[in-house]
């Protein structure tokens, strides 16, 4: 009986991965679009402030109030462009020719002898990300001139006060691509996944053969294993894509196990395959098939798995919907593997999880074969 | 396994199914019957009489929803597996992967069906060799021709050797000389190695090469018996009908199959109509129709019993409504027209050298002819002979490569949209809106062929009485038989000269083949041109002329009676082998060219 099992089992894998390799369309997904994505949020994909120009209006010219804001010019995420009057600094902002507006105002010098100087910053609000950004470096660079004036004068700090010693852990520079890379993979996982194996079943019954299959000692699960492995290699080449574009082409730390990073990914690459066989045995029509599985698995995938938005502030029904995703158990363990290190007990339970929803999904798209054709 | 004293064995089975339009219908309705063993059976049936169901069935995939069924003495229900382990099964489109090779499809099933290597080696070669396909084992499944995809389809099925085949319509859109390879090589394998097969088939002389018949229809078994039997059921009300000098056959068959009370059936065949009488009413009834035509009795076939057992259902209530006669039936029967009567008449279509060329390959090569006006022309061929592109350039859905093609007097090839206002196209699979009704389909084409206003309003008033539709139906919920009938009625809502049918009668049953038939015959009354291709040889007989395609040779022009007598060797009746042999010479001819040259 066992032999029997194996001999059916190859000759379908077989089956599969010349059907495969012959559609060169298809393959050209499995392989090409993950290099796109790849480059498409790696590139196109960045909540970096640099360079960003900021007028700057001067309307107490002393030499004070000039070095208050010397620090902009210092900033590598800054670029000051000085401005006479503020009407035309607000003309600016307007046009979007500026982010925001750095105003010194006539009595600084003054004021700031008794300490309650002040200088105004103007945000343009719409783009939120960017605006809290600038007024981040902003302040600090403004904050920066004052304290080493400070020291230079010898002027003690008053008794008392308070200095916030600031420091980010794990993205220390606050870098986006280290934060979306790790991501990336379980997007590109997701997407090769569900939308290849989507079309596979489905395509049996379309080209009737599904019905020539049944009439044989075949038993479903061989045909689930076997639709199984050969996308497994495709999504596992895909894998190490991104784990070299991680590593040597936008230069993400590999802090965790290297070996708990690709254990998960495999956990989340056949979960994800098989999500697509169950769509691909439940419709039975390609274009169906394919449809329902990017908007099952990759929008979610995108949206919800806490891939750009933070999943605490969003309702707590979405939170739930979230909890239910394969994504985002992977989410969260690939980018605290890649950034923070490996903690066997948080990747204990994930995986366990991930294990969990691909044992289900074997045995639900098992069921959609039953040989019959009610 | 000597105790299994039936392959098969049926009680009382009952299959429902859910119609689109959300009521359920028995597609298998109180079916009971055995199988012998080591025998070749049929289940014969126009299309919807559930023979694919009762084939799906016997293989395990659908399960019954009342009664019982055993296969090979195994319960089905109960145990599909165990009768999918012993059986074999080609399913309507062979079950082939089009991307793999031959031998990587050979292989396959092989394994699946855990053939040991050594006896495969055998097999396979033995297979190959039966199918004539050793050349080809390592193209592409999804690159061969019709007629080789279902060799291939049989071979896959054979891979070992197994307690029961099972073959479900496996001639299905296969022409007559791929029909008549399979057969053989069906014949030859039940002769070598005792095969109990079950097939089935819309073919009749497929059937009359089988041990026992089961004739099913609206899922209803009408009869079962030999070929022998099943043709007694018509015995002594089988004629041949003659008709006098310059009558057409048609027409005369006409006239007979108007009368529905009193003749069952009649089609013209070989130049004279085969007809059978009602059996309550006396052969005298029969001759006041013939109009001075001579009449014979002939024997039954089987042909007769099964139109004979489908007219009795339909009858009796339980089958189908009578497919209302259409065009022209209300009219008078045309008159008795004469056969040369169209020397004279005005040139509808002329075409003279047309080439077509795909690249290298030339699809239609150097063909002229002529088609007059109210003359109903028919273009046959086996799969890929050229027909298609010979019928699209027609119409003026493809560019001639090279020659001269008139339509109604305009030249196709610079004024393409002055000759389509003329003429109307009915597709093979029906262009019809699915979620539209019967009207809205109507009133859509109308428009598109620039009806407007009263005019179309009009128009389509006329078409749906002319055509006997119900407005309001909704096209996607018709029977087929229903929706080719509103797809001719959508291709004449402009009145046009010349009506083009691609392959209009594949796929309905007989019944609704004769009224489609009769519709056309009374179109060319009216003078409208036909042009049809078809794979019915038989239905070359309502032709006034035919001409037969190769390889994108046209091998034969003429009348019916002109081919078949072009064929020669005696094949002065049966249009099917006067097809195979022509075509054959036709092959041989180029053979020996392009050994000459």
């Amino acid at each position: 009986m066992r032999s029997e099992f194996l001999v059916r089992l190859t000759a379908l894998t077989r089956k599969e991965t010349r059907q495969m390799l012959r559609d060169r369309s298809n393959l050209m997904v499995g392989l090409l679009l993950p290099v796109a994505l790849i480059l498409l949020f790696g590139y196109g994909l960045s909540f970096d402030v640099r360079d960003a120009p900021v007028a700057v209006v001067l309307d107490d010219n002393s030499a004070i109030a000039r070095e208050a804001v010397a620090g902009i010019e210092g900033s590598r995420y800054l670029s000051p462009v000085y401005v006479d009057t503020m009407a035309r600094a607000e003309a600016m902002l307007q046009s979007g020719k500026v982010d925001a507006i750095v105003r010194v105002p006539i009595d600084f010098s003054r004021r700031q002898v008794t300490g309650s100087a002040t200088i105004q910053l103007i945000l343009n609000g719409i783009d939120s990300t960017t605006a809290t950004s600038l007024d981040a470096y902003v302040s600090a660079s403004v904050s920066n001139a004052m304290l080493r004036r400070m020291d230079r004068e010898g002027a003690a700090p008053h008794r008392g006060s308070i200095t916030l010693m600031q420091r980010t852990w794990f993205n220390e520079a606050g870098i986006s691509t280290w934060y979306l890379v790790p991501g990336l993979i379980v997007l590109v996982m997701t997407l090769v996944g569900a939308f290849l194996t989507s079309l596979l079943i489905a395509r049996e019954w379309e080209r009737g053969t599904q019905e020539a299959l049944f009439v044989t000692p075949v038993r479903p699960l061989e045909i689930v294993l076997a639709k199984l492995l050969p996308y497994m290699v495709v999504g596992l080449i895909d894998l190490a894509t991104c784990l070299l574009a991680a590593r040597f082409l936008f230069h993400v730390p590999i802090r965790g196990s290297l070996f708990a990073i690709v254990l998960a990914s495999s956990l989340y690459l056949a979960v994800s395959l098989l999500l697509g066989l169950f769509i691909s045995g439940r419709t039975r029509n390609q274009f169906a098939a394919s449809q329902v599985a990017l908007l099952t698995s990759f929008l979610p995938a995108l949206m919800l798995s806490g891939f750009i938005f933070d999943l605490r502030n969003v309702p707590v029904a979405v939170q739930v919907i979230a909890q239910l995703l394969p994504a985002t158990h992977f989410m969260g363990m690939v980018k605290s593997l890649f950034l923070a290190g490996t903690d066997w007990m948080m990747v204990a339970r994930n995986c366990t999880i991930l294990a969990a929803y691909a044992f289900v999904l074997i045995f639900a798209t098992r069921r959609t074969l039953r040989k019959t054709l009610d | 396994m000597s105790e299994i004293v039936a392959t098969v064995v049926s009680e009382g089975l009952r299959k429902t199914f859910t119609a689109p339009d959300g009521t359920s219908f028995n597609a298998i309705d109180e079916v009971s019957f055995k199988v012998r063993p080591g025998t070749l059976s049929a289940f014969v049936g126009p299309d919807g009489a559930g023979k694919t169901t009762m084939m799906r069935m016997m293989a395990g995939l659908l399960a019954p929803d009342e009664g019982a069924l055993s296969v090979l003495g195994v319960d089905v229900r109960r145990d599909p597996q165990e009768v999918q382990n012993r059986i074999s099964y080609m399913p309507q489109r062979f079950g082939l992967y089009e991307d793999l090779s031959v031998q990587e499809n050979l292989d396959l099933y092989a394994d699946l069906h855990g053939v040991p290597l050594d006896e495969r080696k055998e097999r396979f070669a033995r297979m190959l060799e039966m199918t004539d396909m050793a050349r080809f084992t390592q193209r592409p499944a999804g690159k061969l021709s019709g007629g080789m995809k279902q060799k291939l389809g049989l071979a896959c099925t054979l891979v070992r050797v197994p307690e029961l085949l099972l073959l479900d319509e496996p001639s299905v859109g296969v022409d007559p000389l791929s029909r008549r390879d399979l057969w053989q090589i069906l014949e030859q394998l039940i002769g070598d190695e005792g095969l109990s097969v079950i097939v089935s088939t819309a073919y009749m002389d497929e059937a009359e090469r089988c041990d026992e018949i089961f004739v099913l229809n609206k899922g209803r078994l009408l009869a079962e018996g030999t070929p022998e039997q099943l043709r007694g059921k018509a015995d002594g009300l089988t004629y041949i009908a003659t008709p006098a000098d310059g009558m057409l056959a048609r027409n005369l068959q006409a006239r007979l199959i108007d009368a529905r009370d009193c003749i069952v059936d009649a089609v013209p065949r070989g130049g004279a109509v085969r007809l059978i009488r009602a059996q309550d009413h006396e052969p005298a009834s029969v001759s006041e129709l013939l109009g001075g035509a001579r009449i014979e009795p002939r024997p039954a076939e089987l042909e007769d019993a099964f139109m004979f057992l489908l007219r009795q259902h339909e009858t009796s209530g339980e089958g189908h409504k009578p497919p209302p006669l259409t065009a022209g039936a209300s009219n008078a029967a045309p008159a008795v027209g004469s056969e040369d009567s169209g020397s004279e008449r005005e040139v509808m279509i002329r075409v003279r050298d047309l080439v077509r060329r795909f690249g290298d390959f030339t699809a239609v090569a150097n063909t002229s002819f002529d088609v007059v006006k109210g003359e109903i022309f028919g273009l046959l061929g086996p799969n890929g002979a050229g027909k298609t592109t010979t019928f699209r350039m027609l119409c003026g859905l493809l560019p001639a490569t090279s020659g001269q093609l008139d339509v109604a007097g305009v030249n196709l090839r610079t004024a393409r949209a002055a000759a389509r206002a003329r003429i109307g196209y009915v597709a093979q699979k029906f262009s019809l809106y699915s979620n539209l009704s019967v009207r809205e389909n109507l009133e859509f084409f109308g428009g598109a062929y620039g009806l407007r206003g009263k005019m179309l309003r009009r128009r389509v008033r006329e078409t749906l009485e002319r055509f006997n539709l119900d407005a309001s139906a909704t096209c996607g919920l018709l029977p087929l038989g229903y929706k080719q009938r509103l797809a001719m009625a959508t291709g004449l809502i402009h009145e046009p000269d010349i009506l083009f049918l691609d392959e209009p009668t594949s796929g309905i049953d007989p019944l609704a083949r004769r009224a489609f038939w009769r519709t056309i015959t009374a179109l060319s009354d009216e003078g409208v041109t036909i042009i049809v291709t078809t794979h019915f040889m038989e239905e070359a007989e309502y032709c006034d002329r035919i001409a037969i395609q190769d390889a994108g040779h046209l091998l034969a022009l003429g009348t019916p009676r002109e081919v078949r007598e072009q064929a020669g060797n005696g094949e002065t009746d049966d249009m099917d082998r006067a097809f195979i042999a022509i075509v054959e010479q036709g092959r041989a001819r180029a053979s020996d060219e392009q050994a000459a040259a």
